[in-house]
């Protein structure tokens, strides 16, 4: 049998531990999580227009297209790979279901707008993530955590001027730039798959093509392209440049969490973005 | 009384439930060297990193010519702000970027130089730290002592009103560590700024301070010269002090002041009214040492100098310290005057004979150019009276000073 005193103590949710705690423990956690995430994004917010407005400073230029370099254009080439390969798989898929119900001529419609108006802004979001995104996270964490942002307010740099302005900037350039190159060789890509190897008609798809796409679904195509560069040039940056305020790690694995958070609270928001800006569009 | 350009007030810092500073109150006067002195984790970055503004006091106010810190107009502590610079401890250079580049960034960014001039200003300070071979290399193919130049480089560009140095002679040699002494020393001659320095380098770095001011439980418990702080009775003498200073001193091999002072009281304490006799050394001509060849040069010179004042008078008894930089001193127990001479006599026949191999001799050689760089050693003789104090006998030792040798690296031979 159970000793009285452990009895109460069990009754009281754990040795030492009132009972009122114990059933409250899980909701104190949950608001602790709650407020947390509330308190980053005030601060994510506050930090992007601090950021965006010190784009327009004197001597951004020069910062800002090396950036565009980085971010855009080492990132064509994986960009036109999956772009190619998600237009071939698409090419397939809908030549083989088209072809059930007597719609093969409309291959090029149901490639080219579902790259247009969501497949492309959001893998090329996606892949440019995985590409510059973590790498913008651990190159500013780590400068955080080995003092040289502290380095440049000391040297009176403005560490926001200096590191995050130009890769925001960078980002809302090279994004849409990105995405309709991911758009068109995704087309192409189509056409390969679904004309030159499953023999749909080479004329009905291009003419589908021009005749299916207006100039509509290409602004909404650009306008995401624009949401996903300024969401993940956010949070890529901002998990990187508060790495050193972490409350689960320390020195290098806080950058590596901290990169691992930038990556997939990226892929989220851009899901999340995508279905609001959708919404507000359509 | 003097207005200090920085002073803390009553400046306590938490870090959650951890108090690094509590009640701190100093001041930091203009054109001096300062040195905080306290054990690791005693909280001298995060002091140092309230002068610059990187941490806010949670109590208490730093004053910056007697304004606090945060009521100081924007415009004016943006002028104030162009030039203080700080040197972490460790150093915080941009690894992506060349020694050039990572010089040139604060004029880049801050100023509104023409390239041309900002590269002769890089240029410069790179050939005064003698990095010229590394300009163009990046950081992580540097040695720690060189990166810790490359700081320095880039903390002096600005040519700035306040320096503030968090440990900036950290894992070097005790050449290269002298030699950054010396070269804060000098820049802080040249230039006029205001040096607050962190470091645990005792007895070196008293050589150049004005005022050491020591951290201990959180408090500051002593502000005053390095002479003052002989005086201080406190455990943190004892704690702090004691446990940094060496037996000997790291660069030359003689005996750390304490170690000298403790020696001579041992022997006025044995010797009954026996007299001994007191030699002081100058070393003069570092000036244009350092110019010529560099502050490794002038450091090299120092060591030789104390190799020779060991050789000759700690073999047969002595015992010598470093007073200052480039002065030395030895005491000749049971010795008179004339014995005293004898062996002074035999000094510097062998200095003269051997010289400074490593000052005028393969790289450093002079060329035609730079002409002829001497060194000249001074040396002055005194008495010494059992229950004397050691300080009036080494004065009167230097007022007796004359020239007794001098070595000539020549270039145009």
């Amino acid at each position: 049998m159970m000793p009285d005193e452990d009895r109460r103590k069990f009754s009281e949710g754990g040795p030492g531990r009132p009972l009122g705690a114990f059933l409250s423990g899980p909701f104190a956690v949950f608001g602790r999580s709650a407020i947390r995430w509330i308190n980053n994004s005030g601060a994510s917010v506050l930090f992007f227009f601090r950021a965006f407005l010190k784009i327009f400073r004197p001597k951004q230029f020069s910062k800002i297209v090396q950036q565009v370099y980085y971010i855009g254009a080492r990132s064509s080439m994986i960009i036109m790979l999956v772009g190619l390969f998600t237009g071939m798989v698409l090419g397939l898929q809908m030549q083989s279901v088209l072809g059930n119900v007597g719609a093969q001529g409309y291959l090029g419609t149901i490639v080219a707008l579902s790259l247009i108006r969501e497949l492309g802004p959001v893998l090329a979001a996606i892949m440019i993530t995985a590409r510059a995104g973590s790498a913008i996270t651990a190159e500013i964490g780590i400068q955080r955590i080995s003092e040289q942002v502290d380095a440049l307010a000391t040297m009176r740099i403005d560490p926001l001027r200096y590191l995050i302005s130009p890769r925001i900037a960078a980002a809302i350039v090279s994004f849409p730039v990105l995405t309709a190159m991911f758009d068109l060789v995704g087309i192409l890509g189509g056409y390969i798959s679904g004309v030159l190897i499953m023999g749909a008609n080479s004329g009905a798809y291009i003419f589908r093509v021009q005749a299916s796409v207006e100039m509509e679904d290409i602004t909404h195509g650009f306008i995401k392209a624009v949401v996903f560069a300024v969401v993940v040039s956010t949070v890529c940056c901002f998990q990187g440049y508060f790495a050193h305020m972490r409350t689960d790690s320390h020195g290098a694995k806080a950058v590596g969490l901290a990169t691992t958070s930038a990556v997939v609270l990226s892929c989220v928001f851009i899901l999340l973005s995508d279905y609001i800006v959708t919404s507000l569009l359509i | 009384m003097e207005t200090p350009l920085i002073e803390f007030r009553n400046v306590t810092k938490r870090f959650g439930d951890r108090t690094v500073l509590e009640n701190v109150n100093l001041q930091i006067y203009e054109g001096q060297v300062t040195t905080i002195v306290g054990l690791s984790g005693s909280g001298k970055s995060v002091l140092l990193k309230h002068i610059i503004g990187l941490m806010m006091p949670d109590e208490g106010a730093v004053l910056f010519r007697g304004k606090p810190l945060g009521k100081i107009e924007k415009t004016d502590m943006e002028a104030s702000s162009v030039r203080i610079s700080y040197m972490f401890q460790d150093n915080a250079l941009f690894d992506s970027m060349t020694v050039h580049e990572n010089i040139a960034l604060p004029l880049r960014e801050t100023t509104n130089l023409e390239k041309a001039e900002i590269d002769r200003r890089v240029m410069a300070r790179i050939e005064q730290t003698e990095l010229g071979e590394a300009a163009h290399r990046y950081p992580s193919e540097l040695s720690g002592g060189m990166q810790k130049r490359v700081a320095l480089a880039r903390a002096l560009v600005i040519d700035p009103q306040i320096v503030l140095f968090d440990e900036p002679t950290t894992g070097q040699d005790p050449i290269r560590k002298n030699a950054i002494l010396s070269m804060i020393a000098q820049y802080q001659r040249k230039f006029g700024f205001t040096a607050v320095l962190v470091s645990h380098e005792i007895p070196d770095v008293f050589f150049i301070s004005n005022r050491i001011l020591a951290l201990y439980d959180r408090k500051i418990v002593f502000q005053g010269t390095p002479r003052e702080l002989e005086n201080f009775e406190h455990p943190f003498k004892v704690e702090v002090i004691r446990s940094m200073e060496g037996l000997r001193d790291e660069l030359t091999g003689l005996y750390s002041r304490r170690q000298f002072i403790l020696n001579h009281a041992q022997l006025i304490g044995k010797a009954d009214g026996e007299t001994y006799s007191v030699v002081v050394f100058t070393l003069e001509g570092l000036g244009p040492i350092i110019a010529t060849f560099g502050h490794d040069a002038a450091q090299e010179a120092i060591k030789a100098m104390g190799m020779f004042v060991i050789k000759h008078f700690d073999a047969i008894g002595g015992f010598s310290s470093r007073r200052n930089t480039n002065e030395f001193v030895t005491v000749l127990p049971y010795s008179d005057q004339a014995e005293a001479e004898s062996i002074l006599k035999d000094f510097v026949l062998d200095f003269q004979a051997y010289g400074i191999p490593e000052l005028c001799a393969g790289d450093r050689r002079p060329t035609a150019a730079d002409g002829s760089v001497e060194i000249t050693v001074l040396a002055g003789i005194a008495h010494g009276q059992p229950n004397e104090d050691i300080d009036s006998i080494l004065d009167a030792a230097k007022n007796q000073q004359k020239e007794i040798a001098r070595l000539r690296c020549d270039g145009r031979r």
